[in-house]
């Protein structure tokens, strides 16, 4: 193992690589040898039927669970994520999807959250806040929303969204990783989620979308992973994929012909 | 505004009117014009700030000057004994919501400030423990805090309900209030009587009065100090492109506030005794507005107050932002009993002293009510410490007025208190569904 980690450290161009990583809830075997790259700059849609790991997954990797065994590399180096102040202090920051967000609070309120900036010391500096939470909106190009002094309450699932994932890069975020950005959403607001990542891309982030909809998926990713049952079937271009063989690994663990009886329905 | 989108539209699917009136009116409005229909949709959809409370204090102090005997009801010497009594029930409404805003309940507030009161009206007798008054009263707010704390830990530690735990704490501090009042040669009753500077102190709280010019001089300070604040803060957002509320209503405001003052003030210098002279705003205004300034900047200005609303709204969120969410919740529980505590000692100044005819049942209701009435939620999350220094005035208005009527008598004074409080909790579940129903759907 040990020959192996040192020729795994990456100049090569991959932010996160996560090497043999187990996890089991007493007798359930979450996830099994999971080995995962995401590379700089590129959108991974991690796919997979309900209970094939995804969430126990995506929370190894934020902190929220500790694996049982296996190895996360950051940057070429090895580390240990403890809790999520140990990820945001890397620059993994997490769009749940409940969101998480305090509707009574407004946009500036909320993307500040638990991080204010303060003046003197005691009292918030509001003023501060609002510029540069207009600034990541506008770097964003969120511009649906009327005013960033409106309480979250008053938003669109869209738009919710949109507030979720900049209150997120607003850290100087690396990796986003987002659990079902669009599942509770119409199609214009759909359609702003999945702008919004691309834009992301742009910006030189790396992002981790969770997602059923596959129509979704290869509309935004540059690489498709496939959990079946807690493995880690395939990862791949999203080019190497067409919808057929993605939902074959995801119902059947493999691409063989034998497949395609137990289809579900997104 | 800046920053505002010119595609505004191409957000279809969120009903359109639903969302514009959940928007607090000043952040979309350039004009006053803009503002007041804004308001006017908001009002529909439920979110109604105080203009509400305000109406509702007008109509019943014009019912109230109509019917009451020689429209005595309006006279100054009513008027600022009706300020006295609203005095108990703003600070107590103030100290409630703490706990409404973090979505839970207080029941305990009425005996667990009795017992603070108790305990200062106890140790500054002269013939006992002849305790300064400042020590006194230290000590006082200090037990009431430990109770609240404690309180605030079973809840939090344990995940008790609220509602429980402070029921239990109601009990329990009637007990230890009972057992303080029977301590020294008081019989039950330590009063305020006799010469000693630090009964008088306390005494004064309520009924000490400051010199009429003073007062004028002191009221010009706050208008003009709180007035320049306003205008100066959002002349300075304007000019950054950050959201403010129009010049024109920034002024607007300011002169309401000064006329609140002039009218509060004009009323207190009226000379209100028969024979001599009795003139000058009380000392309780001042406490009551110190109490109020502290807890706004506290929960509007701090990260502390961001977290407490934060925690109302969803307390989730506010765990994965990395707020330490039970020492918020126990810090608040104290808080609320702490401001009790300045609540009793104002109600054992208006009475003279501690006795065991204290209502403290009903006080946490009229307390819940008044900062209800004023527009806090009882669902957590929305609420401001001059809803219930409003709601406050509202409950002292009608206690004071059926007063006036003759309905003194302890049977109507618990059927209007349950009125009100029922009336108060419809206007919020109902203004809530309102909100609601037009929204967009949620996760």
């Amino acid at each position: 193992m040990t020959a192996a980690v040192a020729e795994l450290r990456p100049t090569d161009g991959t932010l996160l690589k996560v090497r043999e990583l187990d996890k089991h809830f007493g007798p359930v075997q979450a996830l099994y040898h999971v080995d995962l790259d995401l590379p700089y700059g590129q959108v991974t849609a991690l796919c997979g039927d309900n209970g094939a790991g995804k969430s126990v997954l995506t929370k190894c990797i934020a902190g929220i669970y500790q694996p049982d065994h296996g190895q996360v590399f950051w940057e070429g180096n090895p580390v240990h994520v403890r809790n999520a102040r140990d990820a945001a202090h890397l620059g993994i920051e997490t769009v749940y999807q409940d969101l998480a967000l305090a509707d009574n609070l407004d946009i500036v309120q909320n993307m500040f959250l638990g991080r204010e900036r303060l003046t003197n010391q005691v009292l918030l500096d509001e003023d501060s806040m609002e510029r540069a939470a207009k600034e990541t909106l506008a770097g964003l190009r969120v511009t649906t929303v009327r005013s960033i002094r409106q309480p979250v309450a008053s938003l669109s699932g869209g738009q919710r969204q949109s507030v979720a994932v900049a209150k997120a890069v607003m850290w100087n975020s690396k990796l986003v990783i987002m659990d079902e950005p669009t599942a509770a959403l119409g199609v214009v607001q759909t359609r702003m989620v999945l702008d919004l990542i691309k834009r992301l891309r742009d910006r030189g982030l790396s992002v981790m979308v969770i997602s059923h909809n596959l129509t979704d998926v290869f509309e935004v990713a540059d690489r498709i992973a496939v959990l079946y049952l807690g493995r880690l079937v395939v990862q791949d271009k999203a080019s190497a994929f067409d919808l057929q063989t993605v939902v074959q690994y995801m119902t059947t663990g493999g691409s063989g012909p034998t497949a395609g009886s137990r289809t579900k329905d997104s | 505004m800046a920053g505002v989108a010119p595609e505004q539209a191409a957000d279809l699917t969120a009903a359109p009117e639903a969302a514009k009136a959940e928007v607090p009116p000043e952040l979309i409005a350039q004009t006053l014009g803009e503002y007041l229909r804004a308001y006017g949709a908001r009002i529909r959809a439920g979110e109604s700030g105080v203009l509400p409370v305000i109406a509702a204090m007008f109509a019943i102090i014009l019912v109230f000057w109509a019917i009451s005997p020689n429209h005595v009801f309006l006279s100054p010497v009513n008027l600022v004994n009706l300020f006295q009594q609203a005095a108990v029930f703003m600070v107590l409404a103030m100290a409630e919501g703490f706990a409404l805003i973090l979505g839970e309940i207080d029941l305990s507030v009425g005996y667990v400030g009795a017992i603070g009161a108790a305990i200062t009206v106890q140790l500054i007798q002269p013939i006992t423990t002849n305790w300064n008054w400042i020590p006194a009263i230290l000590a006082g707010l200090l037990a009431c805090t430990v109770f609240g704390a404690i309180q605030g830990t079973l809840i939090t530690r344990l995940r008790l309900p609220s509602f429980i735990v402070t029921l239990a704490g109601f009990l329990i501090a009637n007990g230890i209030f009972l057992k303080i009042l029977l301590l020294g040669p008081f019989s039950g009753y330590p009063n305020l009587a006799g010469l000693s500077d630090n009964l008088q102190v306390i005494y004064n709280l309520m009924w000490g009065t400051i010199d009429p010019t003073v007062s004028w001089i002191g009221a010009g300070v706050v208008v003009v100090g709180l007035g320049l604040f306003m205008w100066l803060g959002d002349s300075r957002r304007r000019r950054s492109g950050l959201v403010a509320p129009p010049p024109s209503l920034t002024l607007i405001k300011i002169g309401l506030i000064a006329i609140v003052a002039i009218v509060v003030v004009a009323i207190c210098n009226a000379n209100r005794a028969n024979l001599g002279t009795l003139e000058g705003v009380p000392w309780m205004i001042p406490i009551v507005l110190a109490v109020l300034g502290a807890w706004t900047v506290l929960l509007q200005r701090t990260k502390f107050g961001r977290y407490i609303y934060a925690i109302g709204g969803n307390p989730e969120a506010a765990r994965r932002a990395g707020i330490n969410v039970s020492l918020v919740r126990t810090v608040a529980f104290a808080l609320c009993s702490f401001t009790a505590g300045i609540a009793l000692l104002l109600y054992a100044s208006l009475l003279n002293g501690m006795s065991n005819n204290l209502a403290g049942g009903q006080y946490v209701l009229y307390a819940v009510a008044a900062a209800v009435i004023g527009g806090t939620s009882l669902f957590g999350g929305r609420g401001k410490p001059l809803h219930g220094v409003l709601g406050g005035l509202v409950i002292a208005a009608i206690y004071n007025g059926l007063y006036l009527q003759g309905i003194s008598q302890v049977e109507w004074q618990y059927i209007v208190t349950g009125l009100v409080l029922l009336a108060a909790i419809i206007i919020d579940a109902v203004s809530r569904r309102g909100a609601s129903s037009g929204s967009v759907t949620r996760t």
